[in-house]
């Protein structure tokens, strides 16, 4: 194997610090400036929150950090030594454990710590463990606790189950308005809605650049840029810094950039990324020039119904639509729809052992799929933030000979 | 000129000299030990010793293994996996499924009638249905590793150890111990443990080949392999060299394209 050129980093990344920075000053400073504070899922109803005039915070992004920090490992004992299981999910556990040691990677950021809320709101269509993890806070705080509870395993989407997710949502804004301590301007809601949007087409704009051969973006870059979709949807930083970003992917189309140097293979992620390991798996992936192109995990972002003429239907449609709460039939489509989109040669599943919902390859759908599409794939056993259930070198073996096999043609 | 393939286990390491027809000239085996590339030096040296050959008679080396970056004598380093498939495979030359086990970890590797491999399992992060398993059993029992086979093969009991875990099972065979069951009854049910993991491991087509240290030391595992599948397990001579030979002809093949 020839010796991949050297990789070149994303001249944008640069901003990123600043447009975080910026968002992270804001929750610190929320307080002071009379801003109340809200906590919200990472798929809950953030555009509510923003019109209301919240501080939006989202503890599952902090629950990356403290994974990508490798602060995780120290802190998921403290939250399990207080009755909360290892088997269940670690961004509750590390984000827990990181409240009850007053440790976080926001101190690097210039805050003392997570802003304190005042509401905390999830939607279920992820998991259970949201809404556990909510009401701990809850209960610490002293502060409301609202919530959407969406069906699970959807299959198509009907207009019943839209009417009763956007129902529920409607139904937060009284609560909502009490803690905000103001009315819910109806237009202010439909301009959130309509930034939201833009922020999710460019978003999946950034993506579908991988679909290029080679591909200027891999999935480990992707985990990193989804920040602002994740944190700043429906505020204007996102959308320029999305748009910058876009520019620059699309001159290293032009420019035949790839982010991978030298790119043989083009692997599909499905799963949550392995946070403590980002950095490892990116370098050895791309040794082995294999660009990893297109996963579930960054596409969840993507929210394309969103329509600022009717929020509340299009919300509900949109974080339904979420693979995460759809049904097998469903993920299976999507999935296969999206190897062929990016053109991807094989596909890597993650057990996450504390994410059950977002484990895939539990009920037989890998076999289901190579049956369909004859393309290879490897299930790496893992975890999102809990590196006592990773082996090292088990995953590094199964990767280099699932490369191999690739390489059989 | 010969070709060379070694593959350092976590147990042990183990070589293979290959002449250009493609015939094991030499065969070196050592334990792994702390010292990687010690182990494969000597190994190489023992080998080309045995063969009358020098240094410079090799062509080209494959490593493989857990520590196949570790070899610096190494051109290139293939996974186990593909060492093991295809090192198994060229002695039988047919569709095969090969279960290896190791000491760290067991494998189930789909073979085609060409070579190629289909796809492959790998144990999860657990030592259950390992060598290493094996080991902790003889410990517990006091017992040499090498005298499990002999005695498993003398029980008739049809007892299995339950636990999944390594640590759990060693805690089993305390409370088996206490309740005055035979040593070898006790063998044969950790045996039969092994088997079990390695059925749920994944689904097998083809004939059955079993590669790796404990296949060359425990024919009633074979054996209780076979009855739990349902077919014949073949072994290969030299079993615990698959992996060894497998990169070996990698090497061969490498240089003659």
């Amino acid at each position: 194997m020839s010796q991949p050129a050297e990789r070149k980093d994303l001249e944008t990344t640069k901003k990123m610090k600043s447009v975080m920075g910026k968002y992270f000053m804001e929750l610190e400073q929320g307080a002071q400036q009379g801003r109340k504070t809200a906590w919200c899922t990472s798929v809950g109803p953030a555009e509510l929150l923003r019109a209301l005039g919240f501080n939006v915070y989202f503890p599952e992004n902090h629950g990356a950090m403290l994974g990508a920090s490798r602060m995780a490992s120290d802190l998921i004992p403290l939250a399990n030594a207080r009755g909360f299981s290892p088997d269940i999910c670690s961004y509750l556990t590390s984000d827990i454990g990181s409240y009850l040691k007053g440790d976080t990677p926001l101190k690097k950021m210039g805050m003392s710590g997570p802003p304190r809320p005042d509401v905390l709101v999830y939607n279920t269509n992820q998991c259970r463990d949201v809404k556990d993890w909510f009401q701990f806070y809850a209960r610490e705080f002293g502060v409301p606790c609202l919530g959407v509870h969406t069906p699970r395993s959807i299959g198509e989407m009907d207009e019943a189950m839209i009417e009763y997710v956007a129902a529920q949502i409607e139904a937060l804004v009284p609560d909502l308005e009490k803690v905000a301590g103001q009315k819910l301007d109806p237009d202010k809601l439909r301009e959130i809605v309509a930034s939201s949007r833009r922020c999710t087409e460019l978003w999946k704009a950034v993506l579908l650049t991988a679909a290029s051969v080679p591909s200027p973006l891999t999935f480990f870059d992707g985990t990193i840029q989804m920040g602002p979709a994740v944190v700043l949807r429906g505020h204007g930083d996102a959308i320029a810094y999305y748009e910058m970003l876009l520019a620059e992917l699309k001159q290293r189309i032009v420019d035949g950039t790839a982010a991978v140097p030298g790119e043989r293979f083009r692997v599909y992620w499905e799963g949550m990324p392995i946070w403590g390991k980002l950095r490892d798996l990116s370098t050895q992936f791309a040794d082995l020039q294999t660009c990893v192109v297109a996963s579930t995990y960054c596409n969840s972002w993507v929210f394309e119904d969103l329509n600022p003429d009717d929020p509340y239907r299009s919300m509900a449609r949109a974080y339904s639509r979420l693979f995460i709460c759809r049904s097998d039939d469903q993920k299976e489509q999507y999935i296969q729809d999206v190897v062929a989109a990016y053109k991807a040669d094989g596909i890597v599943y993650h057990d996450a052992k504390t994410c059950p919902n977002n484990s895939n390859n539990r009920y037989q759908m890998p076999l289901r799929i190579q049956e369909k599409l004859g393309k290879p794939y490897l299930v790496i056993h893992g975890d999102l933030n809990d590196l006592r259930l990773y082996s090292e070198e088990q995953t590094r073996t199964n990767v280099q000979a699932f490369v191999e096999q690739l390489a059989q043609g | 000129m010969v070709y060379c393939g070694i593959d350092i286990g976590a147990s042990t390491a183990k070589l293979v000299l290959l002449d250009e027809g493609g015939q094991v000239v030499a065969r070196a085996l050592r334990r792994s030990g702390v010292d990687y590339a010690g182990a494969a030096e000597q190994n190489l040296a023992e080998a080309l010793a045995a063969a009358g050959l020098r240094r410079e008679d090799v062509a080209r080396t494959v490593s493989t293994g857990y520590g196949r970056d570790n070899v610096p004598f190494a051109d290139s380093q293939m996974t186990e996996i593909a060492c093991h498939g295809y090192g198994a495979w060229s002695q039988f030359r047919r569709r095969i499924t090969v279960i290896d086990i190791g000491a760290q970890d067991s494998k189930i590797i789909h073979m085609d009638d060409r070579g190629r491999r289909v796809r492959f399992m790998m144990n999860r992060k657990c030592a259950a249905g390992t060598g290493a398993f094996i080991e902790e059993i003889a410990l517990r029992l006091a017992l040499d590793v090498s005298e499990l086979n002999a005695l498993a093969e003398r029980s008739t009991s049809q007892t299995t150890l339950s636990s999944f875990c390594t640590v759990f099972a060693a805690t089993e065979i305390l409370s088996k111990i206490r309740m005055g069951e035979k040593a070898e009854d006790i063998v044969r049910g950790a045996f039969r443990s092994v088997v079990k993991r390695i059925l749920e491991m994944d689904a097998v087509e083809g004939e059955l080949v079993m590669t790796g240290g404990v296949a060359a030391h425990n024919p009633c595992l074979v054996a209780l392999m076979g009855e739990a599948f349902g077919r014949p397990v073949l072994v290969p001579p030299y079993p615990q060299y698959a992996g060894a030979l497998g990169a070996a002809l990698f090497a061969k093949e490498t240089v003659s394209q």
